[in-house]
C-alpha cells in the first residue's frame, strides 16, 4: 500500500514539475486561455471563450463545441483541459494530442446562460471554419443573407483557409454582401461585390441588390440596377424551366395514372371508372409491404418499392381479371352501363379499403434514395419526382414494346382495330379482353406504388384522379398511347404554366373549359384512330 | 291540340302515378296541418320536409331519364344544373334575410361581410325580386345546358365522350363554386335562411306548402316529358337514341333535336334544385359533386330507364333507402349496398323495376291471349302438337 502510495505521489510531482515546465513552454494567448477553462470561473471561462473564437486555432471549434455539449472537461489539480469527443475518446484540448484517459479529478466546465448566448456567438463565427463541410456553406448562407459588419472578419479569415469550392464561393459572396452594405467600403469594392452578388443571381441577390440604399456612388447604383436587370431576366428564365420541370413532373404522375385507363378505354372501349381504385390498391399494397419490412427485415426498407411494384401489379391485375371476369364481359357494347357498374364497383371498393384499413391517411414512407432533392441552376429538384418521371417514362416504354413485339400485344391491337374481323382470324377476343384488363388494371397498381410517395394514401386517393385521367384520355384520343403520352405532359405543362398566372384552382378550371372546348374542335382527341367507320 | 295531346298521352299507369302523386301532395299537407300532433295519421313535420326532398330528387330523375331514357344522352354533370337552381334560389333567400343577419348588413349577405366585401357583387344584383330569381331557376341552367350542348352536339359529341365532358363541367364548377372570392359562399355555401315571400321556411306551413308545390311540379314536369316524348318530336328523339347516324342520314337535324331536350331537361333540374333548397335549408358547392350526379343516373336506371314514372319511383325508392340504411347501424355498409345496387341493376335489372314489370306484364298478358286462342283451337281439335302425337 505505501508504496503504491508514494507512486502516485511521485507520479504527480512528476506532473506538476512537467506542467510548471511545459507551460512556459507553450504558453501563448490561445493555450493560457485554455486553461482558464480549468479554474472553472464563469468569468475565466468567458474570457477564455473570447479569446479561443479569436484566436483563429484550429483546435477553437472542437473546444467551444465541447463546452456547449458539456463534454470540455478541466481537471484542477494538473489545470489540464481537455475535450471529450462524442465517440468518447479524449484529447488534450491545448494541443490535441490523443490522451489514454482523462483524470477521475476532472470534471465538466461550467456553464450559465450568459455564458452559454456567448458560446452560440462564438460558434456562429467559428462555424464557418468547422470541419464539416454543409455547417461552413449554410454558415456561409445565414452571413449572406444577415451581411453583418462584424462578421467581416472571420469571413475573410474563413475565405483565406477554405480550400472547398463551393463553400469558398460562398463566403465570397458573404463577403461581398458585407462590402455592399458597408457604409466606409471603398467604390472599387462596391463595385466588385455588385458582380459577385450579381453572378449569384438568384432571388436573394435580387433582394440584396434592390435593398441597397440611395447613398451609394453613382457608379455603384448604376452597377447595382444593370445587375438587378440581368439578374430579372435569368430568373425569368429560370422560373419559365422550373414550370416546366413541374409541369413534366405532373405530366408523369397523370400519364401514369392514365396510362392503364388508356389501354382499357383503347382496346375495349371499356370506361372503368373503378380506375383510380385500382391505383388505391396499388398504393395500400406498397403500404402493406412497408409494414411488413418495417417489422420483420428494416434492413430492406430501401428496397421496399422494388418488392412493391410486381406486387401491386399482380393484385391490381388479378382484381382486374377478376372484375372483367364477373362483371365487364357481360356489358361489352353498352359502355354507359359499364360506365355506371364500374362507378358502383368503385364505391364498394373504397368502402372496402375504409372498413380494413380504416378511414384515414396511412403513412407510407420514402426510402433513402427517392427522399432529399438536389439543385440545378436556380431550380430545386426533388429525387422522389425525378425518379417517379423516370420510371413512369420506363413503364410507358416497356409498354409500348410489349404491344409492339409480343404476341399479346398484337392480338391487343387487332382487337382493337377491328374486334369482328380479329375474331374471324382466330383470335380469342374473350381471352384478350381479360388479359388486356388485367394488364391496364395492373398498371394502375403500379401507378399506386409510385403516387404512394407523393401522396396521402387514403381510400379517395384514386378518386382524386380519375377525373384527371379521364381528360388525358379524351384529350391524347383513345387508341393511342403516344396520344396519352401527348396529352399527359401537355395537360400537366399547361396547367403549371397557368398555376402561377391564375392560382391554382382557376387554372384547373381553366384546364377543365378548355380541354372541353378542345374536344368540341376534335371529338375523337388529339391522335383518333382512323377509320371507316360512323359509329365508333 | 294540347288537350289532345294530353289525352293521347295519358295510359293507365301514368294516370295512376299522377293521381298518386297528387293525392300525397293534397294528403300529406293537410294531415300534417290538421290533424292534432302526435296522432295515428299526422305526418310530423320532418316527414313532410324529408319526403319534400325525395320529390325534388324524383323531378331530378325525371329530366335525367328525359335525355337518357328517350335520347341516348348520358349526363353525368345534371347534379351541376340541379345545384345552379338551387344556387339561384338560395341567392334570393339570402337577400330575403336582410338585416336579421349575425352582421346585421342590409343588403349584404353574411358571408361577403366577413370577407370585407363593400358592394354586392354585379350578378347578385335583381336576387331580392322572387320573380326575378324564379326566372333565373330557369334560365341560368338552361342557357348553360344550350351553350354546352350546342358545343358538344354540333361538333358530335356522343357516347361515353359526352358523359365524361359532362363530368368535367361539374367538377369545374364545384372547384369554382369551392371558392370565397367567387362571390356564392365558398365552402360553406348559402343558408342561415329565414323568409321565402314573406313565409318563414322553418315553418310548418311553409313546409307543407313547399311539399304541396314539389308535387305540384313533379307532376307539371311528368306532364312535359309526357308531351315531349309521345309527339312526332319525341319519336325522333327515341331514334336518335336507336340509331343516331341512321336518324342524320334520314335528313333530321339530330343536333337541334338533342339541344332542345337537353336544354328543356337542364330547366327541370334546375326547379327540382330551387324547390330543394328552401326545404333542405343549404345549399353548398357539394351539391356539384361529380358522386352526386351520378347517383343521380343511378335512381333512373333503379327505376327504369326510358319509363317516366320509373324514374321518379328510382329516386324516391333509392333515396329512401338511403336514409333508412345510413341512419341505423347499418351507416358504414350503406356505400357497399349503393354500389352493389349500381352493378346489379346494370347486370341483371337493365330494364329497371318499372321496365321489368311492364315486360312482365306484357309477356303475361300475351300469354294469356295465346292461352285463350290455344284452348279456343283445342276445341276444334286441330293443334299442331296433337297431330305430331297421332303421327308419332
Amino acid at each position: 500500500m505505501p508504496a503504491k502510495l508514494s507512486a502516485r505521489l511521485c507520479s504527480l510531482l512528476l506532473a506538476l514539475l512537467l506542467v510548471a515546465f511545459a507551460l512556459p513552454a507553450f504558453a501563448g494567448p490561445f493555450e493560457d486561455a485554455v486553461a482558464k477553462f480549468a479554474n472553472d470561473e464563469f468569468s475565466d471561462t468567458e474570457e477564455a471563450i473570447g479569446v479561443i473564437a479569436s484566436s483563429g486555432n484550429p483546435l477553437a471549434f472542437s473546444i467551444i463545441s465541447a463546452l456547449q455539449d458539456g463534454r470540455l472537461m478541466a481537471d484542477p489539480d494538473s489545470k489540464k483541459v481537455y475535450v471529450t469527443g462524442t465517440d468518447g475518446k479524449s484529447v488534450d484540448a491545448a494541443t490535441g494530442q490523443p490522451v489514454a484517459s482523462v483524470p477521475d479529478s476532472a470534471s465538466a466546465v461550467r456553464l450559465n446562460n450568459r455564458l452559454r448566448r456567448s458560446v452560440d456567438a462564438a460558434l456562429g463565427s467559428l462555424t464557418l471554419q468547422s470541419p464539416d463541410l454543409a455547417t461552413r456553406l449554410q454558415a456561409a448562407q445565414s452571413v449572406f443573407k444577415s451581411h453583418e459588419e462584424t462578421a467581416l472578419d472571420a469571413v475573410e479569415s474563413a475565405l483565406a483557409k477554405e480550400t472547398n469550392r463551393s463553400v469558398k464561393s460562398a463566403l465570397g459572396e458573404a463577403r461581398a454582401a458585407i462590402l455592399l452594405y458597408k457604409s466606409d467600403a471603398t467604390e472599387v469594392q462596391k463595385l466588385e461585390a455588385v458582380a459577385t452578388i450579381k453572378a449569384r443571381g438568384d432571388q436573394e441577390a435580387l433582394a440584396l441588390l434592390t435593398g441597397i440604399g440611395g447613398d451609394q456612388p453613382a457608379s455603384v447604383t448604376k452597377a447595382a440596377a444593370s445587375a438587378i436587370g440581368s439578374i430579372q431576366s435569368s430568373l425569368a428564365v429560370w422560373s419559365t424551366v422550373q414550370n416546366a420541370w413541374y409541369g413534366l413532373s405532373l405530366g408523369s404522375v397523370l400519364l401514369l395514372a392514365a396510362i392503364g385507363l388508356a389501354i382499357t378505354f383503347g382496346v375495349m372501349g371499356v370506361i372503368n371508372m373503378a380506375h383510380g381504385e385500382m391505383v388505391m390498391i396499388g398504393a395500400y399494397t406498397t403500404f402493406v409491404v412497408q409494414e411488413v419490412i418495417r417489422t420483420r427485415y428494416p434492413g430492406l426498407f430501401d428496397y421496399s418499392l422494388l418488392i412493391a411494384v410486381p406486387l401491386a401489379f399482380l393484385v391490381a391485375g388479378a382484381i382486374g381479371v377478376l372484375i372483367e371476369r364477373s362483371i365487364i364481359r357481360f356489358l361489352y357494347g353498352r359502355p354507359l352501363e359499364t360506365l355506371l357498374a364500374t362507378w358502383g364497383l368503385s364505391l364498394v371498393l373504397q368502402q372496402a379499403v375504409r372498413t380494413v384499413f380504416g378511414p384515414t391517411n396511412r403513412e407510407v414512407g420514402n426510402p433513402s434514395w427517392m427522399s432529399g432533392a438536389f439543385e440545378l441552376g436556380q431550380i430545386t429538384i426533388t429525387y422522389n419526382r425525378l425518379w417517379i418521371l423516370v420510371f413512369t417514362l420506363a413503364v410507358f416504354a416497356i409498354l409500348l414494346a410489349m404491344l409492339r413485339y409480343t404476341a399479346l400485344g398484337l392480338e391487343m391491337r387487332a382487337v382493337t382495330q377491328n374486334r369482328r374481323m380479329a375474331a374471324s382470324m382466330g383470335i380469342a377476343t374473350s381471352r384478350v379482353d381479360a388479359l388486356t384488363f388485367g394488364l391496364g388494371s395492373g398498371i394502375a397498381g403500379i401507378a399506386g406504388v409510385a403516387l404512394s410517395q407523393i401522396d396521402n394514401v387514403s381510400p379517395n386517393l384514386g378518386q382524386s384522379y380519375i377525373i384527371d385521367s379521364f381528360m388525358v384520355v379524351v384529350f391524347g384520343g383513345v387508341g393511342n398511347l403516344w396520344g396519352t403520352l401527348v396529352g399527359a405532359f401537355t395537360l400537366g405543362i399547361a396547367n403549371k404554366f397557368l398555376e402561377p398566372v391564375a392560382g391554382a384552382v382557376l387554372g384547373k378550371i381553366a384546364i377543365l373549359v378548355l380541354i372541353i372546348l378542345f374536344i368540341q374542335k376534335r371529338p375523337r382527341g388529339l391522335f383518333a384512330l382512323k377509320g371507316r367507320a360512323v359509329e365508333a | 291540340m294540347t288537350p289532345h295531346m294530353l289525352t293521347r298521352s295519358l295510359d293507365r299507369g301514368a294516370t295512376i302515378f299522377l293521381a298518386i302523386v297528387a293525392a300525397c301532395g293534397i294528403l300529406i299537407p293537410l294531415s300534417n296541418l290538421l290533424l292534432p300532433a302526435g296522432s295515428f295519421l299526422q305526418v310530423p313535420t320532418y316527414l313532410v320536409a324529408l319526403w319534400g326532398k325525395y320529390v325534388c330528387y324524383a323531378i331530378l330523375a325525371l329530366s335525367i331519364d328525359l335525355i337518357w331514357g328517350y335520347c341516348g344522352i348520358l349526363s353525368l354533370g345534371h347534379g351541376a344544373f340541379f345545384a345552379l337552381g338551387g344556387y339561384a334560389m338560395g341567392m334570393y333567400l339570402m337577400r330575403q334575410i336582410g338585416s336579421r343577419g349575425v352582421y346585421g348588413n342590409p343588403i349584404l349577405p353574411d358571408f361577403m361581410v366577413f370577407l370585407n366585401w363593400e358592394k354586392l357583387p354585379w350578378y347578385w344584383y335583381g336576387f331580392d325580386m322572387f320573380w326575378f330569381a324564379a326566372l333565373m331557376v330557369l334560365v341560368v341552367p338552361g342557357l348553360l345546358a344550350f351553350c354546352f350542348g350546342w358545343l358538344a352536339f354540333r361538333s358530335r359529341v356522343t357516347g361515353v365522350y359526352l358523359s365524361i365532358i359532362t363530368q368535367a363541367m361539374t367538377y369545374a364548377l364545384l372547384l369554382a363554386f369551392f371558392r370565397n372570392d367567387f362571390g356564392f359562399g365558398g365552402n360553406n355555401g348559402l343558408t342561415d335562411f329565414k323568409d321565402i315571400l314573406g313565409f318563414n321556411v322553418q315553418a310548418e306551413g311553409t313546409r307543407a306548402a313547399l311539399f304541396a308545390l314539389s308535387c305540384l311540379a313533379l307532376i307539371v314536369g311528368f306532364l312535359v316529358c309526357r308531351a315531349i316524348v309521345s309527339s312526332k318530336l319525341g319519336k325522333v328523339l327515341i331514334a336518335v337514341r336507336d340509331a343516331e347516324s341512321r336518324t342524320r342520314f334520314l335528313g333530321y337535324r339530330v343536333e337541334s333535336y338533342k339541344l332542345f331536350v337537353f336544354t328543356v331537361s337542364a330547366c327541370m333540374a334546375g326547379v327540382a334544385g330551387a324547390l330543394y333548397v328552401p326545404q333542405v335549408g343549404i345549399i353548398n358547392p357539394s351539391e356539384f359533386a361529380p358522386g352526386n350526379s351520378i347517383e343521380a343516373v343511378v335512381w333512373v336506371a333503379v327505376g327504369g330507364r326510358g319509363t317516366l314514372i320509373g324514374a321518379a319511383l328510382g329516386a324516391v325508392v333509392v333515396n329512401y333507402a338511403k336514409t333508412f340504411f345510413t341512419s341505423g347501424m347499418l351507416a358504414p355498409y350503406w356505400l357497399f349496398m349503393l354500389g352493389a345496387l349500381f352493378i346489379l341493376v346494370t347486370l341483371l335489372l337493365p330494364k329497371g323495376i318499372v321496365g321489368t314489370f311492364n315486360s312482365w306484364w306484357e309477356s303475361s298478358r300475351e300469354k294469356r291471349l295465346a292461352g285463350v286462342a290455344a284452348s279456343a283451337a283445342a276445341e276444334d281439335g286441330i293443334t299442331e302438337p296433337k297431330l305430331a302425337e297421332k303421327r308419332s
